[in-house]
């Protein structure tokens, strides 16, 4: 799991060779927390598929302005450099799982 | 068949879990599937009123429950159920993955859905704009305008939560006055930066494709009937998710809550309910209420598959 800022977000994600999953995330929101359990189980069954990072939206404010990101949490995920799929607010795990096995 | 179980818990919120790990004790062979980790209570910020807890937020104890469950070897699949079947012996079940499960007995643990406005644009703009969760939300609307509807203790703590960001809170009431608690109503009078718009529904939510930008109000508001605002949060409650069971025939209460009897059964045999969903517990809607019930179903159901197996019966028979 990668901890992604506004500094290196263009390398660790747009830069990125294979497909990324960004969680967008703040210490305060609860279902953030069940998001969070879920991507790190992600993170350790697709490690060969995916790269998993996450991105605190109040310390990097940049990113999440940039990609529009204002309801958390929200996954993105990226693709070369382009966002390629989008899930607003606390999801199942085998949506992610849905989304990964078509990326 | 290997997606073949004696129980299945529909609902991974405070009952559902419980109700897994009285399962689990009891050996009975089962599978817990939902698509909301912790239910409802991953919402609430802080939980001050669970037994052994001062104070815990309820993501904090909603996490705490998952683990429990998952160090018994309980199988917990992630996703929705969406549509449920009577067979002879057995229910069958099929998820969102289209991935097909069978039980004995089912316990319906599906808590409450947030109530949606249902008008254009709300999904359009969700995320864009629109929010269920002014406790995650606020920070994206500093200095911005905002709007909540709702007239609830839920609805005017919104209010003053946004507007410690926002700029300008509207609150959207259909009915005059408030039904928030005296002590609620009191403090969001002294806002200066919350305006009380009573009497009024939200029609439409308006934007410009990738940000929304305003509402249709059904009546005008200081002289149009159009309100800009950057943000919309619907703090209008929450409906028992009762769509699965209703059609197989499970007894409602007058506002469509799942009928249960003292031990969580309902009126088709091998379906129990329990927590939110349920109303035995009445108004409360708690997190203690959700555990103690889904106690109670997987001890029913307990009872119930010993009590199958020894008449060598259709689970379902009726009586």
């Amino acid at each position: 799991m990668i901890e992604l800022t506004d500094k290196n977000f263009k390398e660790e994600v747009l830069l990125c060779r294979i497909p990324v999953l960004v969680d967008f995330w703040a210490p305060w929101c609860g279902p953030c927390q069940m998001t969070g359990m879920i991507i790190e189980e992600l993170d350790k069954e697709c490690e060969d598929k995916i790269k998993v990072g996450k991105l605190n939206v109040d310390e990097n404010p940049q990113v999440a302005v940039k990609y529009g990101v204002m309801s958390i949490p929200t996954v993105v995920f990226f693709k070369e450099g382009k966002e390629i799929a989008r899930k607003i607010g606390l999801e199942g795990k085998e949506a992610y799982l849905k989304i990964i096995s078509n990326v | 068949m290997s997606n073949s179980y004696d129980l299945i818990v529909i609902g991974a919120g405070p009952a559902g879990l419980t109700a897994s790990l009285y399962a689990s004790r009891y050996q009975i062979s089962h599978l817990l599937i939902g698509s909301q980790l912790g239910g409802t209570m991953v919402w609430a910020s802080m939980v001050e009123n669970y037994p052994g807890f001062d104070s815990i937020t309820g993501a904090d104890l909603a996490q705490k429950m998952i683990e429990q469950v998952k160090k018994l070897g309980v199988e917990i699949k992630n996703t929705g159920v969406i549509e449920i079947k009577r067979k002879e012996t057995n229910f069958e079940l099929k998820t969102e993955n289209d991935e097909f499960l069978e039980a004995k007995a089912l316990i319906i643990a599906t808590g409450t859905q947030r109530q949606k406005l249902n008008i254009p644009g709300e999904a359009e703009y969700l995320g864009k704009g629109v929010s269920y969760c002014s406790t995650c939300d606020a920070t994206f609307f500093k200095e911005k305008t905002v709007a909540v509807v709702g007239g609830s203790n839920a609805a005017v703590m919104s209010a003053i939560h946004l507007a410690s960001f926002a700029q300008k809170v509207y609150l959207i009431y259909r009915r005059k006055p408030l039904r928030a608690d005296p002590i609620w109503v009191e403090r969001i009078q002294k806002e200066p930066k919350i305006e009380i718009i009573y009497e009024t529904n939200a029609l439409e939510i308006i934007g410009n494709g990738s940000l929304m930008t305003g509402l249709k109000l059904d009546k005008s508001y200081q002289g149009s009937q159009e309100l800009k605002v950057n943000g919309i949060f619907i703090e209008i409650g929450g409906v028992p998710g009762t769509d699965l069971v209703k059609v197989l025939g499970v007894e409602l209460d007058e506002k469509g809550y799942v009928r249960v009897k003292p031990d969580m059964s309902t009126n088709i045999p091998g379906i129990f309910a329990a927590g939110d969903v349920a109303n035995a517990s009445g108004e409360l809607q708690q997190i203690i209420t959700a555990a103690s019930e889904g106690a109670l179903a997987a001890n029913s159901v307990y009872r119930y598959l010993e009590r199958s197996e020894k008449q060598g019966s259709p689970y379902l028979k009726e009586g």
